[in-house]
């Protein structure tokens, strides 16, 4: 049986070595898919095409079930996430003290729905399933950072201060 | 690493420790340190060096009242002192032997006098990246007790003899399926920890992998060595980088102290923890979806039979517990199971830990002992429904559980009194809802959740849902009729009763316990499209008027 050599990188992109690296760590198993496509998205933000081809054949698993698991899980994106995410938590400790109202008012000062990019490519309306931060509801997080008990003024404030700069 | 060498490291940490007069613990969780709590620590540092004070300054995990934050505590004393900023820092280390800073003492004691501490022992008194500051609390003095002096049988037959159930939610009795486990024929098992904490408005498990991540490991290890097994996974949600990246430093530490690894304590026994990372998916909770994720692949659930306990994780023998079941475990071989046993009521034993949140004036994580009335954890402990309003319900068990009203607050917490009034234990999310809660648009909040987390896998869920989400839609909307809450009823039962997994037969859960106990409210919704507490936009039903 001939020994199986890995794809070449796509191309010369440091962050491909990164992503090859997960897998070497262990060891092109076919288990490490979901593995390999977080370091993906934490490299490049998102997973594209090419990224999907990509971990599919080094790891030797099907593109239907990498794609697959793509689509299945919340966590991974297909699209390129804006320069700045807001992520409101709709989980039910925010929702029963007025998630809903935040994302409304995101969603209206933004002219975009959750989960997409303004036209600009500036800011990413996200929801979140629960952070974990549930003693401070509603909470939202501004590019990762937590800030809890939100309200609509600071909200939109932090999204203004995002676009005067 | 032999007993003696753990008790030197222990004895090490106490007399560095005895050097100190004093200590400040800051609770650095994600409450508080999302209010500033990494600014207060240093400026708490810099205010001891130049005080002329020992004074040694902590990072501990959560201390519990997360709604107080930050939280700053003083030991000897334990002075607890709340919502402190870097501003305080002076006057906090100025007042060391002398009086507490008055402003900011936190007068809680109905908070905690009803509490007891099991699993939540060293939160707020370790760091959680030192194994030092663990080891001195007693830790993995279990393990290597269970290594040199116990048979793996011993073991199950302490953990069973502690009556202790899974705290996932399901309450299983975690000796028996230990015991299953061990009897099963392989050359290879696995052991499981559940870390996807996915049921929203709870957080006790990231808090024990945040604040206390060695006990997890500790309980892993025994675990493997009474069921046989060399190979463990923790599984967590990719939500939780501090769990994780805490995690990873445990697991290295423990690895370098000789805690994992190859004969452990110079015993044939082998064990190493890997970690796995969630990506989002609730169905993950259930076993044998998770077991389908750890494998790369769509987190999907299996018709059981078999259990994993018999073919899980690529087909091998595999235990599954929650994180909060490992984190138990600990103590109970170091106290006998006589100890926890004697804890909690008639069939539920020991304590638990619940996330109090939502409309109550203390939020935040609580451990109390089973056969609690709720009334006490939510007007003693949790100090009430704050701003003059009133108390409506109690959630409990997450989009898998049901809200419980307050005619029932008397009844003791365990997994049967709860089972009884339609809802469930869960892993622990307690939210408390006021008069301005609309129970309708609850129950739709929770199907909600369900739909978009179904996995499609099975017709019941994957429709059944669907259309109880559209149902309850009208209804809130004001489009609703009495034959809609029929057909909803209907619903009900058939996905309960003919889903495959525990996502689909737990989903009909928040809708029937709001129809027991708040039904009054779906016929208003329907009858006199009004919306009792205000929250359901009713403007489907002008049009139906008009």
């Amino acid at each position: 049986m001939q020994a199986f050599t890995p794809p070449p990188l796509p191309s010369e992109d440091k962050r491909w070595k990164i992503v090859n690296g997960t897998m070497r760590k262990n060891g092109y198993a076919r288990h490490a898919l979901i593995e390999t496509l977080h370091t993906v998205q934490s490299s490049f933000g998102y997973l594209d095409d090419d990224a999907i081809r990509f971990v599919a054949r080094s790891l030797r698993v099907p593109l239907s079930q990498a794609y697959g698991v793509v689509t299945f899980y919340h966590y991974f994106s297909l699209r390129p996430p804006g320069k700045h995410t807001v992520t409101v938590c709709a989980g039910t400790a925010c929702y029963i003290k007025g998630a809903d109202k935040l994302i409304a008012a995101a969603e209206k000062h933004l002219c975009i729905k959750q989960g997409q990019t303004t036209p600009d490519g500036q800011v990413s309306l996200m929801t979140a399933r629960c952070v974990g931060a549930c003693s401070r509801a509603p909470v939202a997080l501004f590019d990762g950072e937590v800030v809890g008990e939100m309200n609509c003024e600071n909200m939109l404030g932090q999204l203004e201060g995002w676009a005067a700069k | 690493m032999t007993i003696e060498e753990l008790e030197q490291i222990a004895k090490n940490v106490k007399q560095a420790n005895e050097k100190y007069d004093y200590e400040l613990n800051v609770c650095m969780d994600l409450a508080c340190a999302s209010q500033g709590a990494d600014k207060l620590k240093v400026a708490l540092e810099k205010a001891a060096e130049s005080c002329g004070k020992k004074v040694c300054v902590r990072r501990t995990g959560c201390m519990g009242p997360c709604s107080h934050g930050p939280l700053v505590r003083v030991d000897p004393e334990e002075t607890l002192y709340r919502r402190v900023n870097e501003g305080h820092a002076e006057a906090i280390v100025k007042s060391l032997g002398g009086e507490p800073v008055p402003e900011l003492k936190c007068e809680l004691d109905a908070h905690f006098d009803k509490q007891v501490r099991v699993v939540l022992e060293n939160a707020g008194h370790i760091d959680p990246e030192k194994i030092e500051d663990y080891i001195a609390r007693d830790g993995y003095k279990a393990l290597l007790t269970v290594l040199t002096e116990m048979t793996p049988n011993g073991v199950i037959h302490r953990i069973t003899e502690s009556g202790l159930r899974g705290r996932g939610g399901g309450g299983y009795p975690t000796g028996l399926k230990w015991g299953t486990v061990a009897k099963a024929l392989g050359d290879q098992k696995y052991v499981v920890c559940n870390g996807d904490e996915g049921d929203p408005g709870a957080f006790m498990d990231r808090s024990v992998m945040e604040g206390d991540p060695h006990r997890v490991i500790e309980g892993m290890a025994i675990a493997a060595y009474a069921v046989g097994a060399s190979k463990g996974f923790i599984y967590v949600r990719a939500e939780y980088p501090v769990a994780v990246s805490r995690l990873t430093t445990a697991l290295r530490e423990a690895r370098r102290h000789g805690l994992l690894g190859n004969n452990i304590c110079n015993t044939p026994f082998n064990f190493d923890v890997e970690i796995r990372l969630g990506a989002g998916a609730f169905v993950c909770g259930e076993e044998t979806a998770l077991i389908a994720s750890i494998e790369g692949k769509r987190g999907t659930p299996k018709p059981r039979p078999p259990y994993p306990a018999a073919s899980g994780l690529w087909g091998k023998p595999t235990l599954i517990n929650n994180v909060e079941t490992y984190a138990n475990i600990a103590p109970i071989v170091r106290n006998g199971g006589q100890w926890f046993h004697d804890m909690g009521s008639e069939r539920s034993k020991g304590t638990k830990v619940f996330a109090l949140t939502g409309k109550i004036a203390n939020t935040g994580l609580v451990e109390v002992p089973m056969g609690i009335k709720l009334r006490e954890i939510i007007e003693e402990i949790g100090g009430g429904v704050p701003d003059g309003h009133t108390f409506k319900a109690v959630q409990t068990g997450g989009p898998s559980g049901g809200c419980i009203p307050a005619e029932m607050l008397d009844v003791g917490v365990s997994y049967d009194a709860l089972l009884k009034m339609g809802s469930i234990m869960g892993s622990g999310g307690m939210i408390v809802m006021d008069d301005t809660s609309c129970m309708v648009n609850v129950a739709r909040f929770f199907i909600e959740f369900c739909m978009t987390e179904s996995c499609g896998k099975c017709i019941p869920c994957r429709a059944g849902t669907a259309q109880m989400y559209t149902l309850l839609t009208r209804i809130c909307t004001g489009a609703g009729t009495m034959d809609d809450l029929e057909l909803l009823e209907d619903l009900c039962s058939t996905v309960k009763e003919a889903s495959l997994c525990g996502l689909g037969q737990t989903a009909p859960n928040p809708v029937l316990s709001t129809l027991k106990y708040f039904r009054q409210e779906y016929i208003e919704h329907i009858q006199h499209k009004r919306c009792p507490a205000g929250v359901c936009n009713m403007e489907a039903a002008v049009e139906v008027m008009a």
